[in-house]
């Protein structure tokens, strides 16, 4: 294992057991760190199986789960679970399909201007979204896109696509481009290039961004909040934020769409380890 | 097209012409009309990227602006018109009594906000250096509050927090440190401090993850050569953790600092600004303006005020993040 490995090249004069239990002990350590920090989440799961209407006494354990609280929760918000779906997988297209050119432009062709645009997409991540929100919803009323798909689609696209043009363009500088050269050498145009050879070369990159992008349009509260006015087209997170927002009786229900609205979070978590890291500093420091 | 015009003079930029260094360099005019036609094509990739963005956040900023100058209501939908105001509507705001409560709320909230989530977030990516079984899984596991959307969390905190049937009190209780339930979300001395704490959990993680990235890029052999003079635990860190990381250190507070001033799904799921605009800062006040009391003019006045705050730090931020990248 790598522990044994590396860890006496640093202690010399420990003995390998030694140096073992020790390490064991800060297992220990940071399971109960990561006890505390994730205990809204079991908070959450433990309170979504709770039978109905004794939700004053919550058990610490669900002994006996009970799955009335997800019926209610796929009755009453399975609508806007399936909006959510919708709206998350049109920005993840959108996003792609505008980010991805983009990030291969300022990777290769060393555009004039590409400074300004590489500029503008870091100020665009600065602007707060009630600024946005306050300017498209005067718009929107004024193009009929309030209350629509299309509309939810293309406004939280706002946060995945310079998202993703930063993420794709730092994996774009690491490829060789003596590979395009090759292509373009042998008759290949500039959209045959792109298309059959780095977009397949590119494929991790544009899977950590597309889930990403995926997240940022499922997480979306604030152009839920403020572009729709109906029910006719409503996310979950939105649907969440009315149940919480009127006098709550039932919290397992609650819970139970809180946990059904996670699932791309942990499905996130569990399934895609590897991109997930590319993610999470590619976006802020590059 | 200025587009055009303005390729075509750029035709002889380094980098570009690797590719065509094989081909027939007799023919120069044929040449450059095809270095043209490949600049159009290089900037066709650009444009999409370029609309949208003008789109979506080059309108928005531009019309904050106009709206702020404007008594923009919802008659203004019926009749379209706005008229000018000149700075009335930043007279109007900045000069009631709620918005020194808010600026110091957010104040308060993003200082208090950035503290917690930095401090605990360094500690952990300090304590998650070590090796020990497990590391990868834990430390990835841990980032999974940063993940879910931000108003699952709000629901949940505020269940966990509530006074009556709340974990927390229960917690609490079990232990006999309290008797009778803390009102952690509906008291107007306590919200601001429940909707910080809860938002420090939700930064943690991302904190970790930067801080912890930046400590491994440090080399093993200065903390060898430190020890040999001496140097270690607390020395180490000052002398040799706390300098190297500092590029990273402060691209992490001014992107949290940042990101924080526009919070607003927290605070609107956890208390809604309550109560008593207790926890109202400049965010969920602009939002309230505007689509509560449909003063879009009035709220996009107190947006531009936060615009101009938020580019006080990306000035910062950039500055560091060169600082970073040269490093």
């Amino acid at each position: 294992m790598a522990t044994q490995l590396t860890a006496p090249t640093r202690r010399r004069n420990t003995s390998t057991a030694v140096t073992n239990r020790r390490n064991w002990g800060y297992t220990a350590l940071a399971i109960f760190f990561l006890a505390i920090m994730l205990f809204p989440v079991y908070w959450m799961v433990n309170a979504s199986l709770q039978p109905n209407g004794t939700t004053l006494e919550t058990s610490w354990i669900p002994l006996k789960p009970d799955f009335t609280g997800y019926a209610t929760a796929i009755s009453e918000q399975g609508g806007n679970l399936g909006t959510s779906l919708i709206i998350s997988l049109g920005s993840v297209v959108l996003s792609l399909a505008i980010a991805a050119p983009a990030a291969y432009a300022l990777a290769y062709f060393k555009v004039r201007g590409a400074g300004v645009v590489l500029f503008a997409i870091l100020i665009s991540q600065m602007i707060p979204g009630i600024v946005v929100a306050n300017a498209l919803y005067t718009a929107y009323n004024d193009l009929g896109l309030l209350n629509s798909i299309p509309g939810l689609i293309l406004a939280d696209s706002a946060h995945g696509i310079p998202f993703a043009i930063l993420i794709i363009r730092a994996f774009m500088n690491g490829m060789p481009s003596s590979v395009i050269e090759a292509a373009r050498v042998d008759g290949a145009g500039h959209v045959r290039a792109f298309w059959s050879i780095v977009i397949p070369l590119s494929r991790n990159s544009l899977i950590t961004a597309g889930l990403f992008t995926f997240l940022f349009a499922w997480s979306d509260f604030l152009f839920a909040l403020t572009l729709t006015t109906t029910e006719a087209v409503r996310p979950v997170t939105l649907g969440i934020f009315q149940y919480i927002g009127a006098y709550v009786n039932d919290w397992s229900s609650v819970m139970a769409t809180a946990v059904l609205a996670s699932i791309p979070a942990i499905v996130l978590l569990v399934a895609a380890q590897k991109y997930i890291a590319a993610g999470t500093t590619g976006g802020a420091v590059k | 097209m200025s587009l055009t015009t303005d390729l075509s003079r750029s035709t002889t930029r380094p980098g570009t012409n690797k590719s065509r260094a094989g081909t027939g360099a007799t023919q120069a005019p044929r040449r450059r009309t095809r270095q043209r036609r490949e600049r159009i094509f290089q900037w066709l990739f650009l444009v999409p990227a370029v609309v949208y963005m003008a789109l979506f956040f080059g309108y928005p900023v531009v019309k904050n602006v106009v709206m702020s100058f404007q008594d923009y209501t919802t008659a203004t939908f019926f009749t379209g018109e706005a008229p000018w105001v000149g700075f009335a509507n930043y007279v109007t705001v900045l000069s009631s009594s709620l918005f020194s409560t808010s600026l110091l709320n957010t104040v308060l909230f993003t200082a208090g906000s950035i503290l917690g989530q930095f401090v605990i977030g360094l500690a952990l990516a300090i304590f998650f250096q070590r090796k020990f079984p497990l590391n990868g899984i834990l430390r990835s596991l841990l980032l999974l509050p940063w993940l879910l959307p931000l108003i699952v969390s709000s629901a949940v905190w505020r269940w966990i927090l509530d006074k009556d049937s709340g974990a927390l009190n229960r917690f609490l209780g079990d232990l006999g440190l309290i008797h009778t339930g803390i009102p952690w979300l509906t008291s107007t001395s306590l919200a601001l401090i429940a909707v910080v704490g809860v938002n420090i959990w939700i930064g943690i993680p991302f904190n970790l993850t930067i801080l912890y990235g930046g400590l491994q890029e440090i080399p093993d052999e200065l903390y060898e050569a430190g020890s040999l003079d001496g140097a270690t635990g607390w020395k180490a860190f000052r002398h040799i953790t706390w300098p190297m990381l500092r590029p990273v250190v402060s691209v992490v507070l001014v992107l949290g600092v940042v990101y924080t001033l526009k919070v607003l799904d927290i605070i609107l799921g956890l208390t809604n600004g309550g109560p008593a605009n207790s926890t109202q800062t400049i965010a969920t006040q602009s939002y309230d303006l505007s689509f509560h009391e449909f003063k879009f003019g009035e709220g996009a006045a107190l947006g531009n005020v936060l615009v101009i705050i938020s580019l006080v730090f990306a000035v910062l931020y950039l500055r560091a993040s060169r600082r970073a990248v040269d490093e």
